[in-house]
């Protein structure tokens, strides 16, 4: 399986691989993030200097002092928005850009400060700021593609960096990014790791999080925590009701459903759906007192 | 000449996360400097209340890409004490390699210790409250030891070298912090020391230093609440406060190069930087030497309401977190100071002196010496070691604003 995004014509097309010709202009830029996913494209050591030779490293002021202006020919667009300044920014940015892709959980899919979604923004403000008036920021995290057109989206919280060469790689040849989008259920299998939720009762989001990771955590006896959002026909109804009905509590699914991907469409539907059955059953318990966990995450 | 001149370098590169600089004079004064850090608020000290506190070191990973391990100790090591958990020497040691790690990591994109300990080099999924998820294979640890060996002669290579550079002569009167351990170079655990004055426990942090917000910056700043003075955290301070506890081979090295301590000058923090490197791959070589996977991996514990605090050592200097639970396990608060706002006035007042020395009427030149200045403070990807060429604004106006 691929992820079935159809990329414009891709500019490296014409413009990389003919000797003479000017290679495609990369740019990085971020958003709100903390700046680990740009960090996998330095992290790439030995294949950083064939990227480099491949590509013009036009605007990446996270490793080079140069920087060009626009346009762009692939923009690489960590972060998301949270703040007017930005949300101008991106449009900007999308003017000079053909092809945009964005990289990591935070410009795809809002990342973990995309949990203010759920709660009171000028709560939020007054507990970290002594001074609130002095920020500008918006009530809500939003994935880049919720401002712009997106040709292509990077998952993870970090990215894989060997997806992230395959699709600089694809760029530069003119092809479309060849990404398996299966479940890191698969990938577990794959590696013959004894499953944690069935031999250890272990929560795992595996069944529904997109691969990319390598299933790192249940090799280390924890469960999916869903760093790579939703996978491709993931079906979240179906994994929380089995996990609800074998006996993990609603309030631990519901923060793991709502983790670096919270606000991806599959992911906030499924905890939105948990957290009013979860209210729902506590009212006809007679249970007075919602436990915090319930309250916070009633909203919406 | 009266009129007002604004240099505005629009950002920084090469530096972690999204910063800029405003410097105004008026004539060859310096009128005000204001270093700003516009980085997008995103609220981690609100979104962490109501979590279960298993999550908080995934979480709080995720406000640095670069440093991702200096969170996750700091919030472990919190969590532990409000929970009452004593981790075994085992654990300890498995954590001072990952730190170790992180430091060579930080300083120079090596990645491979990170991947084998803790699953990957970003946002590590192996950190526990109580200790590890699993303890690694012995062979995953021992397959490291030659790239580690080779890492260790290249630290001290790297550091002769380093130590050769041009450094301007500007000592400065500084009061440096560091955390302090009676029997090791500062990582997980001590008191928390100046360079003068009387140390102090680390549950007595917010009683001496204070966040404080700017509005031209979206990071607090710090301040010492006595006098509302500044001070410096990071390598140099480390290193003037902890040079007798560096492995023998740094101390060595440190020697050889003529490295005297204390050293008030910011530019040299590269040298300390670099002896750490040593330090950290020494250090590292001897835990993965002596590896036996061992069990329990992680130390089990009973939810119960308490609080606790801890301040570790991150590439760039002291981290301090606090965090309130409930009986439940759930986080009631959280407060985080990074490195990075505790530096931020202290950056500010080294450019108030340091720019009579550096204008000139050519403001790039003037903007590449600031930039090396500040960047003295933040290693995170400095690694290599190309000059600048940056693109900054020059503005005149009457009220220096930007």
């Amino acid at each position: 399986m691929t992820d079935s995004t159809t990329l414009p014509n891709p500019p490296g097309a014409e413009s990389s691989t003919v000797a003479g010709r000017p290679r495609p202009r990369l740019a990085v830029l971020k958003f709100a993030s903390c700046d680990g996913c740009q960090l996998s494209l330095l992290d790439c050591e030995d294949e950083l200097l064939a990227v480099a030779s491949a590509v013009e490293i036009a605007y990446f002021p996270e490793a080079s002092s140069r920087m060009e202006p626009g346009p762009y020919d692939v923009t690489l667009v960590e972060g998301s928005i949270t703040t007017p300044h930005d949300a101008q920014r991106i449009q900007e940015i999308r003017r000079i850009s053909r092809t945009v892709v964005t990289i990591g959980a935070c410009a795809t899919a809002g990342g973990i400060q995309s949990l203010k979604n759920w709660a009171d923004h000028e709560d939020y403000l007054r507990c970290v700021y002594a001074s609130p008036e002095y920020i500008s920021t918006l009530a809500t995290s939003t994935p880049i593609a919720d401002h712009i057109k997106v040709d292509f989206e990077l998952r993870g919280c970090p990215i894989s960096r060997h997806q992230l060469l395959e699709v600089i790689g694809a760029l530069v040849s003119g092809r479309r990014p060849r990404l398996a989008s299966h479940s890191v259920c698969l990938d577990c299998k794959r590696k013959g790791t004894v499953c944690v939720e069935v031999a250890q009762g272990i929560p795992c989001l595996g069944p529904v999080t997109h691969s990319g990771c390598g299933a790192i955590c249940p090799s280390y006896d924890r469960g999916c925590y869903e760093c790579f959002g939703p996978a491709a026909q993931s079906n979240c109804h179906s994994l929380t009701d089995q996990l609800l009905n074998s006996g993990t509590a609603a309030e631990t699914l519901l923060p793991l459903l709502r983790n670096f991907n919270a606000s991806a469409p599959e992911f906030r539907e499924a905890s939105n759906r948990v957290a009013s059955m979860a209210a729902h059953s506590h009212k006809e318990s007679g249970i007075a007192a919602e436990t915090d966990c319930i309250k916070e995450f009633r909203h919406e | 000449m009266s009129e007002t001149r604004t240099i505005k370098v629009e950002a920084l590169t090469r530096v972690e996360g999204e910063g800029g600089l405003h410097v105004r004079l008026n004539g060859n004064t310096v009128e005000e400097v204001q270093l700003s850090i516009y980085e997008p608020p995103r609220f981690f000290e609100g979104f962490l209340r109501g979590r279960p506190l298993e999550e908080v070191p995934d979480i709080t990973a995720r406000i640095c890409g670069i440093c991702p391990v200096a969170y996750q100790m700091s919030a472990v090591h919190a969590l532990e004490q409000a929970l009452g958990v004593s981790i075994s020497p085992e654990i300890r040691r498995l954590r001072r390699l990952l730190y170790c790690g992180e430091w060579i990591e930080s300083h120079g994109l090596h990645m491979h210790l990170l991947q084998a300990l803790a699953g990957r080099a970003i946002h590590p999924i192996n950190v526990a409250v109580g200790g590890f998820y699993r303890a690694p294979k012995k062979e995953e640890l021992r397959k490291l030891i030659p790239a580690f060996e080779w890492g260790l002669q290249a630290a001290i290579d790297a550091t002769r070298w380093v130590a050769g550079f041009d450094f301007p002569d500007f000592d400065r009167n500084y009061e440096m912090i560091s955390v302090c351990h009676p029997d090791e170079y500062p990582m997980n655990q001590g008191r928390i020391v100046p360079t003068s004055g009387l140390s102090i426990d680390v549950s007595e942090y917010e009683q001496m230093f204070a966040e404080y917000h700017v509005a031209h910056s979206t990071a607090l700043h710090s301040h010492r609440t006595s006098d509302h003075s500044s001070y410096h955290v990071g390598p140099l301070a480390r290193v003037n406060l902890n040079r007798e506890k560096l492995c023998e081979n740094a101390r060595r090295v440190a020697d050889d190069i003529g490295f005297t301590t204390p050293c008030f000058n910011p530019f040299k923090a590269i040298i300390a930087r670099s002896l750490e490197v040593i330090h950290a791959f020494d250090e590292a070589l001897t835990i993965l030497r002596e590896y036996k996977p061992f069990k329990p991996s992680r130390i089990p514990y009973q939810h119960r309401a308490g609080e606790g605090w801890a301040a570790t050592e991150a590439p760039r200097g002291l981290i301090y977190h606090r965090y309130q639970v409930d009986d439940q396990g759930k986080v009631e608060l959280a407060k985080i100071v990074p490195p990075t706002s505790q530096n931020q006035r202290q950056i500010e007042l080294d450019l108030i002196d340091w720019l009579p020395r550096v204008l000139c009427d050519d403001d790039q030149h003037t903007a590449d010496e600031c930039e090396r200045l500040i960047r003295s403070y933040d290693p995170c990807i400095s690694c290599s070691t190309h000059f600048l060429k940056l693109t900054f604004d020059r503005r005149e106006s009457r009220d220096g604003g930007p």
